[in-house]
């Protein structure tokens, strides 16, 4: 399994989610500076969070400009399997990547917190189709722009397509954990191919093993799995 | 000299110097000051950089111990954490800035103190905060409380450290004096700690990092004096955190270090390149050349005065061993940062700054640091308050509803709203995060971890600050203990009010004195600090707030212990002795709170703080812990036992009941604030009061965990925890 984790300066859980798939594969990741225009063959490219470039512009605006971008488009064009987490998900949108965009959370403050998530049943995503739908994750989120938004006709397609594959999880009144405001509670979401997933919580800060909870474990194994198979 | 003086005392006094200093000044030079001179003698001897007030005090605390490394007068202290590894920290203020821009200014804050951390050598790991506000209700108070929230987290969050604990007390007194004291904590090789001593005359001085601009130009004078109405117009004299470019610094300087490349190196922070220039220079018994046309500038013409004086973020001096100058430059490039050398060390004992091909500085330096002015300022025998009883506090209240006041009052309802805009998991090694007793902070890639708090219980430090100061230290102590960690060492931060006032002096000798006796008897010696005077607004003080930092370390964090009560549980009290049928309730948040006892007057003496049983009933609790005999622990601090007990409950999702001894004062027994106890909850009963007995340590049976959902009290007295948890929750989000 070679996996790339993409590292721009104002990254900082690349180390984080450096240990995780380690932990999980037995094997380092790369680590790829953002300065570097080629990305060697990789089952797996991953953005991590972060704040790339101090994202005091829109989030993700700068770092989707820069020179290992190409070389991570070129790599989807392959159809080639990429994760964004939080930072890293702003980023596949605005390198358009993934489809929407995501605003300032709602409450207008940063948020850090454990919240649970529900795989959708009729994803699409290939990367995550092991995960058991019935399960609740329970992972943390921690950004100030998690609130996802697109216009009307993306957001039904998305639906409609099986793209939304994780959601902010209703509890038993209904009432949902949606900690941004995010359209549909949506948490994250595929491409239309199923490769590349990008998704606000942070899996590498549920590893079990004094974190909170091991489902981003759970998660982040059911993507090596489909990996590898 | 190329450049011509005309200062005059009145340009002196205008920079805080008095009369006297302005004259030894003028005597060490054998001339009258230029600007840019004056600027560096009046920021060098200013309060903030000299200690002038407290140095005489400060030089009493304990600072010696075999865990420690480094102590104070360095960026940070150093404490050594066994298997090669070092801890390294300190606490810092930034109090007048963030009140005049509250996001900047503790940004600002958190920035300056993680670049002392990362300075020594250490990868900053944790950062914590104590924050004083005014009055909830107070006109500035949800502004301020936004803002200083916000900038922490926004310096926190994008750099990437950890916020994992903290403190936040509302009070008139900061209504307009918040105080913002940051502290950060990092990991280093024990064999590879960093200095600021420059060595080798000829060695390159290099500036790094952002570059000067106009902002914060002689920010440490204005943190070293009083404030005013017109303090917002000293809104320039803030400086603009920026983050990323810290972010970029942290891991540029730290890559510097891993190649071997530094020989001295002195974070810019207050009094920006003089302090850092003159310290280095200074502590290696050496001289100085600055050529200030080399040092890169935001702004064009910028004088020489402006450019030494100038407190923009983000920067740092260093000297490196020459032959690694390319590596240097490499690593600073990668990073996109400015990688300048400015000048050079040199064997002459003086400071020469040289601006357009002329000299525009030259003084010697041993004045400025050594024989920096020091004040044995007067103070007083402290006026002790009276004992109020407790028959006199209680009021005609039923426990369940004042215990539900206390709960949802601003003193002692949860910090949620504030630390969930924190990112209190990045790195991925916090087990636990704000809202415990200390939190918890594994060293990465070990079975140790850090044990972190932060405390001050100002109320008490006003009524008698000689026991303020002890209770500062030991409620620090008891929380590192509640996590099952061993307490290491200390950092502290001493705000008051005009030093030059007698009674405000005797608040800082008093509460000196205190933190000397409580250091000295439980080993947490002093290894950094930071002193922030002159917090008055319009001549009325702040209440004394000396914040203790404490840093412990547990062994194996999978056994750390946690405040949340495990079902099928006894609960017991441990460490109040008999007199606990008295119960402490003068100068409590009850007697606050409820008995609406605001004024100083009124609140009386604070629960007196016995350090030998502090020991010793922490030492049970460690044995205790050792053995396996507990299975939550929470100290007794702020509100008295049923606010611990509730928050235990809270924290587990359980119920408990508890049993009213006969024949008391039951609104004592339920909210005194009696010190060095402890409630826990265990599994093992009979083998825990076992342990107590043998250690001869007080205990008392007060009840045990239930099924139901609620908090039973004896004399029938019945919440749901439901209830209690609408009321700690909402405390804080209701009212901002």
């Amino acid at each position: 399994m070679r996996v790339a984790i993409i590292v721009f300066p104002g990254s900082n859980c690349d180390r984080d989610m450096m240990v995780a798939v380690e932990a999980l594969t037995g094997r380092r990741p790369a680590l790829i500076w953002h300065k570097q225009s080629y990305l060697d063959p990789v089952d797996l490219a991953i953005i991590p969070g972060g704040f790339s470039f101090g994202d005091y512009l829109r989030c993700g605006a700068l770092a989707a400009h820069a020179p290992v971008m190409n070389a991570l488009h070129d790599h989807a064009a392959r159809g080639g399997a990429i994760l964004g987490v939080c930072n890293g998900f702003q980023i596949l949108l605005e390198s358009g990547l993934l489809p929407g965009f995501l605003a300032q959370n709602k409450t207008l403050k940063f948020v850090c917190k454990q919240t649970n998530l529900s795989v959708e049943g009729n994803a699409i995503c290939e990367l995550t189709k092991s995960l058991d739908i019935n399960e609740r994750l329970h992972i943390p989120v921690a950004h100030n722009e998690g609130n996802y938004f697109a216009d009307a006709e993306t957001l039904d397609s998305l639906e409609s397509n099986g793209q939304v594959v994780l959601r902010y999880a209703k509890d038993e009144t209904g009432v949902s954990d949606n900690p941004n405001g995010s359209a549909n509670d949506i948490a994250g979401i595929c491409a239309a191919n199923g490769r590349i997933l990008g998704m606000m919580p942070h899996p590498e800060r549920a590893m079990g093993a004094g974190h909170k909870s091991a489902d981003g474990k759970k998660l982040l194994q059911s993507i090596f799995e489909a990996i590898i198979t | 000299m190329s450049v011509q003086s005309e200062m005059q005392f009145e340009n002196a006094a205008a920079m805080g110097l008095s009369k006297e200093e302005w004259e030894r000044v003028c005597a060490h030079l054998g001339r009258i000051p230029n600007l840019c001179e004056l600027g560096i003698f009046s920021a060098m001897w200013s309060e903030h950089c000299s200690y002038k007030s407290s140095k005489k005090w400060l030089k009493t605390l304990p600072t010696d111990g075999a865990q420690v490394i480094q102590g104070p007068g360095e960026n940070a202290g150093v404490v050594d954490i066994g298997d090669g590894t070092a801890v390294v920290f300190k606490i810092e203020s930034h109090n007048h800035p963030s009140f005049i821009e509250p996001y900047q200014g503790a940004a600002t804050g958190v920035g300056g103190i993680l670049r002392d951390v990362f300075t020594m050598g250490a990868r900053p790991v944790a950062l914590l905060n104590a924050l004083r506000f005014g009055q909830i209700d107070h006109e500035k108070t949800p502004h301020l409380v936004s803002g200083v929230t916000a900038g922490i987290g926004g310096y926190g969050n994008c750099i990437g450290i950890p916020t994992v604990g903290g403190e936040v007390e509302f009070d008139a007194s900061y209504n307009g004096n918040i105080l913002v004291n940051a502290m950060a904590v990092g990991i280093a090789h024990s064999d590879r700690i960093f200095y600021s001593a420059a060595s080798g005359a000829g060695n390159p001085v290099i500036y790094v990092g952002a570059k000067t601009g106009r902002d914060g130009i002689h920010g440490a004078t204005m943190a070293s004096a009083e404030f005013s109405d017109e303090t917002e117009s000293k809104r320039p004299t803030v400086q603009v955190g920026d983050p990323f470019t810290g972010k970029l610094l942290m891991e540029a300087c730290l890559e510097l270090m891993a190649a071997d490349a530094v020989v001295a190196i002195q974070d810019m922070g207050a009094a920006g390149l003089t302090s850092s220039s003159v310290e280095m220079a200074a502590k290696g018994g050496l001289g100085m050349e600055i050529d200030l046309d080399l040092v890169p500038v935001r702004e064009s013409e910028m004088s020489a005065y402006e450019i030494m004086l100038s407190e923009s973020q983000e920067r740092m001096l260093m000297v490196i061993d020459p032959s690694q100058a390319e590596i240097a430059r490499q690593i600073f490039n990668k990073w996109d940062l400015d990688f300048m050398p400015i000048g050079q060390v040199t064997d002459s004992d003086r400071l020469i700054l040289l601006k357009e091909g002329e000299i525009a500085c030259d003084i010697p330096l041993a004045p400025l640091v050594d024989d920096a002015p020091e004040y044995d300022r007067p103070h007083l025998k402290p006026e002790l308050l009276h004992v109020i009883p407790a028959a006199e506090i209680r009021q005609n209240i039923q426990i369940s509803d004042a215990l539900k006041k206390l709960i949802g009052s601003e003193d002692l309802c949860s910090r949620r709203w504030i630390y969930e805009q924190y990112d209190s998991h990045v790195m991925a090694d916090t087990i636990i995060g704000p809202g415990g007793d200390a939190a918890l902070v594994r060293v990465h890639g070990t079975n140790k971890a850090l044990a972190l708090t932060v405390d001050c219980t100002p109320r008490y430090v006003e009524a008698d600050p000689y026991t303020g100061g002890k209770q500062a230290v030991a409620e620090a102590y008891r929380n590192i203990i509640c996590v099952g960690a061993t307490p290491l060492a200390v950092t502290n931060n001493l705000n008051f009010g005009n030093p030059e006032k007698p009674e405000i002096m005797t608040q800082l000798v008093q509460s000196v004195t205190g933190m000397k006796d409580a250091c000295t008897q439980l080993s947490t010696p002093v290894v950094s600090g930071n002193v922030s005077l002159y917090n008055e607004t319009d001549g009325k003080a702040i209440k004394p707030c000396p914040v203790i930092g404490m840093v412990g370390v547990i062994e194996d964090w999978q056994t750390a212990l946690g405040i949340a009560i495990p079902p099928e549980t006894e609960l017991f009290i441990v460490g109040q002795d008999e007199n606990i049928n008295t119960g402490w309730l003068s100068n409590t948040v009850y007697a606050k709170i409820i008995a609406g006892r605001i004024d100083a007057e009124n609140q009386g003496a604070p629960p007196p703080v016995d350090l030998m049983s502090e020991l010793q009933t922490g030492q049970l609790i460690l044995d205790c812990y050792k053995n396996q005999l507990i299975n939550a622990v929470h100290d007794i601090s702020d509100g008295g036992m049923l606010v611990a007990l509730c928050e235990m409950m809270l924290a587990g999702n359980i119920g408990a009941e508890i049993t009213l001894p006969d024949n008391i004062d039951t609104h004592a027994w339920c909210f005194g604030e009696n010190q060095s106890s402890y409630i826990i909850a265990t599994s093992k009963a009979d083998e825990f009061t076992k342990n107590a007995a043998q250690a001869n340590i007080p205990y008392l049976r007060i009840g045990r965990s239930i099924s139901q959902q609620e908090l039973k009290i004896s004399n029938g007295d019945i919440i749901s925890l439901k209830e209690l948890k609408q009321c700690y929750d909402t405390g804080l989000s209701n009212r901002l």
